[in-house]
């Protein structure tokens, strides 16, 4: 349905293509000439993670012998899929409980009235002035003195409320008809049921953009993690890849690259996957 | 000698106080007493928010002279503060009870259930925010009055010192970092994007597929873009030096030289960004109103005064929204950048105030000062932000 009315607005546009468009195939040509330069250091990733040091230090462009070894080096030596278990658990974790909170906050917002909703509002707004960076030093006291130091609780619950998320979901449900949630009432459905029944299957284009977000925000959390987590079998992958720099004693580039490109992996598939989602909702989304 | 300059400081913000709200009272056609009397309490009381917890300690005897015209400026602030605050309130309570005005709550479809059930709602997200970014928040501005040691338990407090000490040491270096890599993220990062999204908006076939393409860099971690710029830019392995060489130039010595090493850590943030930039940038070209530009067409405007005069300023709120975000990159996030391509180095080169806090606070272990740099990196912060919403909003829009 969407895909349809998504392909006829773009054929209507093309037929009424005005003439200050440059020409079609001069575009297309600038098209891939802009993406092949803004891939290129993905692509020479790719290649370096299959050469040796001598293939890489001698300028060989093409792929090189040594993908096996480097990928057991990073897998097998340094243990990466230890690392990538742990950022998925800790995506997966954070993505789903910030969105549960912030549809949770939306619900609040729109379909209740109770005294001091602006202050909370505010309240909210704010934090979006405080990123977490800034904060390390205070926090990590914090988080050591509540004991929580070296723990998953420690990378993952300080970043499951989302002003971002509220806030997406609060604009969200203000704009669909306030003839749902009446008629939800005269069945005398609860908040909750309104929203798993109702609200849910209305949102998931807002769900999926929050997730892409959510879900590359936390695989790319490194400054906190590295601060807080001293224990190497629940380190993220951000982290982790620091060790793969050197092997017996020098830089080793195959197997650093290798990692990159490992771990660059399941944020760009979310990416590819949801993608859809994402361009139709993310237009309220800020790296928060 | 210094209680009298005490005193006198609460003479004149009370004072300050006291005219600019009787004058803000005058125009909103209210007594002008009542709003004396409102500036004056607020004068008074303001500079009490930073001189309170510092113990008025700027104001005693044999502090040096410059933690003293510190404390005075930040007596100052408060007493600003305050008085912008009641100013603001009352004219937010005036309004209300101004008959006509009053803005109609929409009341329709809410449950009318008891407060718990919207409290429940939002105790999570409140308890969070309060615990992991109210309360560090709060505690940074108390660690940064305290000598306090990573680790140590004892605490001793050392007044501004924290901050007046910032002045004397190489801290314009570190704030010079930060502009310049960040100012330079922000303008070429800004400029490419849009001229990658003006190029993708074009209605061509495929078009999703190449935004796509275009965007997914979106998805790639500072720290791993800092992995791969690494190599790039290694001097003897990486493609850059050998392309250069290839072409029969001279290879450069990338990391090791203090602005080459800038640059590069400034060339890996923009790629990062760039697709973030882009999305947005397509997603705002989306809203630029078609009838204008063709009327614009018609009545003669070349492509580029089309692009300037019409598609540029329709852009602004994005352009705005963008500035903020890519700064905020620039101050924090571009963290794992640094610390894989360059380490703060050469000599400091790439050390901006986030990675000096890092080594301040965690290697250093001198938490107090590295609380009272994020302080400093903070003010920036709301500075930079604030700045952007009055000249933007000030700029046009055509109803974007």
């Amino acid at each position: 349905m969407a895909q349809v009315s998504a392909s006829q607005i773009e054929r209507t546009v093309r037929r009424r293509r005005p003439d200050w468009l440059p020409k079609r195939w001069y575009v297309h040509a600038l098209l891939w000439l802009t993406i092949i330069i803004v891939g290129f250091p993905l692509l020479y990733a790719i290649l370096v993670s299959t050469q040796s040091n001598a293939e890489t230090l001698s300028f060989q462009i093409l792929p090189g012998t040594r993908f096996r070894q480097n990928l057991e080096a990073v897998v097998i030596d340094r243990r990466l899929l230890r690392f990538m278990w742990n950022s998925t658990m800790l995506s997966v974790f954070v993505t789903v409980g910030k969105t549960i909170l912030s549809l949770l906050a939306g619900l609040a917002f729109v379909y209740f009235r109770f005294p001091g909703k602006w202050l909370i509002f505010g309240f909210i707004l704010l934090t979006l002035m405080m990123p977490t960076e800034m904060l390390i030093i205070a926090l990590f006291r914090f988080v050591s003195n509540l004991g929580l130091g070296n723990t998953f609780w420690a990378i993952s619950v300080p970043f499951l409320a989302s002003a971002t998320g509220a806030f997406l979901f609060r604009q969200h449900f203000a704009n669909l008809p306030a003839e749902l949630s009446e008629a939800a009432q005269l069945e005398g459905a609860t908040p909750l049921q309104f929203l798993f029944q109702i609200l849910i299957p209305l949102s998931w284009n807002a769900i999926g953009a929050l997730a892409v977000i959510q879900f590359v925000y936390m695989w790319n959390q490194y400054l906190w993690p590295l601060l807080i987590i001293k224990n190497e079998s629940i380190q993220v992958v951000q982290v982790g890849l620091g060790s793969l720099q050197n092997f017996e004693g020098s830089t080793t580039y195959g197997p650093m690259m290798m990692g990159a490109v490992i771990a660059t992996i399941p944020p760009v598939l979310v990416f590819i996957f949801l993608q859809k989602q994402f361009m139709s909702g993310f237009a309220i989304s800020r790296d928060k | 000698m210094q209680n009298e300059f005490l005193i006198l400081s609460f003479v004149v913000t009370a004072l300050v106080g006291t005219g600019l709200l009787a004058y803000a009272f005058s125009r909103l056609k209210r007594p002008p007493a009542l709003g004396a009397v409102i500036g004056a309490i607020a004068g008074a009381t303001g500079p009490l928010l930073f001189m309170a917890p510092l113990k008025f300690c700027t104001f005693e005897e044999g502090r040096k002279t410059l933690d003293f015209i510190f404390g005075l400026a930040l007596f100052a602030v408060g007493a600003w503060l305050a008085i912008w605050l009641t100013r603001w309130l009352s004219q937010i309570i005036i309004d209300r009870h101004t008959p006509g005005e009053q803005s109609k709550e929409n009341t329709i479809g809410t449950f009318k259930t008891s407060l718990l059930t919207p409290t429940l709602l939002l105790a999570p997200t409140i308890v969070i925010l309060a615990l992991f970014l109210y309360y560090p928040l709060i505690d940074t501005f108390r660690l940064s009055t305290l000598l306090v040691r990573l680790g140590a338990p004892r605490t001793r407090f050392r007044c501004v010192s924290n901050f007046t000490e910032l002045f004397s040491q190489d801290y314009a270096g570190v704030l010079f970092n930060t502009f310049f890599i960040a100012i330079a993220i922000v303008f070429v990062g800004l400029v490419l994007g849009l001229a990658i999204a003006y190029l993708a908006y074009q209605p061509v076939r495929g078009a999703n597929v190449y935004r796509t393409l275009l965007i997914w860099p979106y998805a790639i971690s500072p720290a791993i873009a800092g992995i791969i710029f690494f190599v790039m830019f290694d001097p003897v392995a990486g493609i850059i030096n050998h392309s250069i060489e290839l072409f029969g130039g001279q290879g450069l010595e990338w990391i090791r030289d203090p602005w080459l090493a800038r640059f590069a850590v400034i060339v890996t943030s923009i790629w990062k960004t760039l697709g973030y930039n882009v999305l947005f940038y397509i997603a705002g070209l989306q809203t630029v109103p078609r009838n204008l530009i063709e009327a614009a067409a018609i009545d003669g405007a070349n492509a580029w005064q089309r692009f300037r005069n019409i598609v540029i300023p329709a852009l602004s709120p994005i352009t705005f929204f963008l500035i903020v975000t890519n700064i905020t990159y620039a101050f924090f996030n571009i963290f794992g950048t640094i610390d894989y391509l360059t380490r703060g180095g050469p000599a400091g080169a790439t050390s901006v105030s986030i990675y000096e806090i890092y080594v301040l606070g965690i290697r250093s272990k001198d938490l107090g000062r590295a609380a009272a740099e994020s302080i400093v990196l903070f003010l920036l912060v709301i500075g930079v932000t604030f700045l952007q919403f009055r000249t933007s909003s000030r700029r046009v829009t055509y109803g974007a």
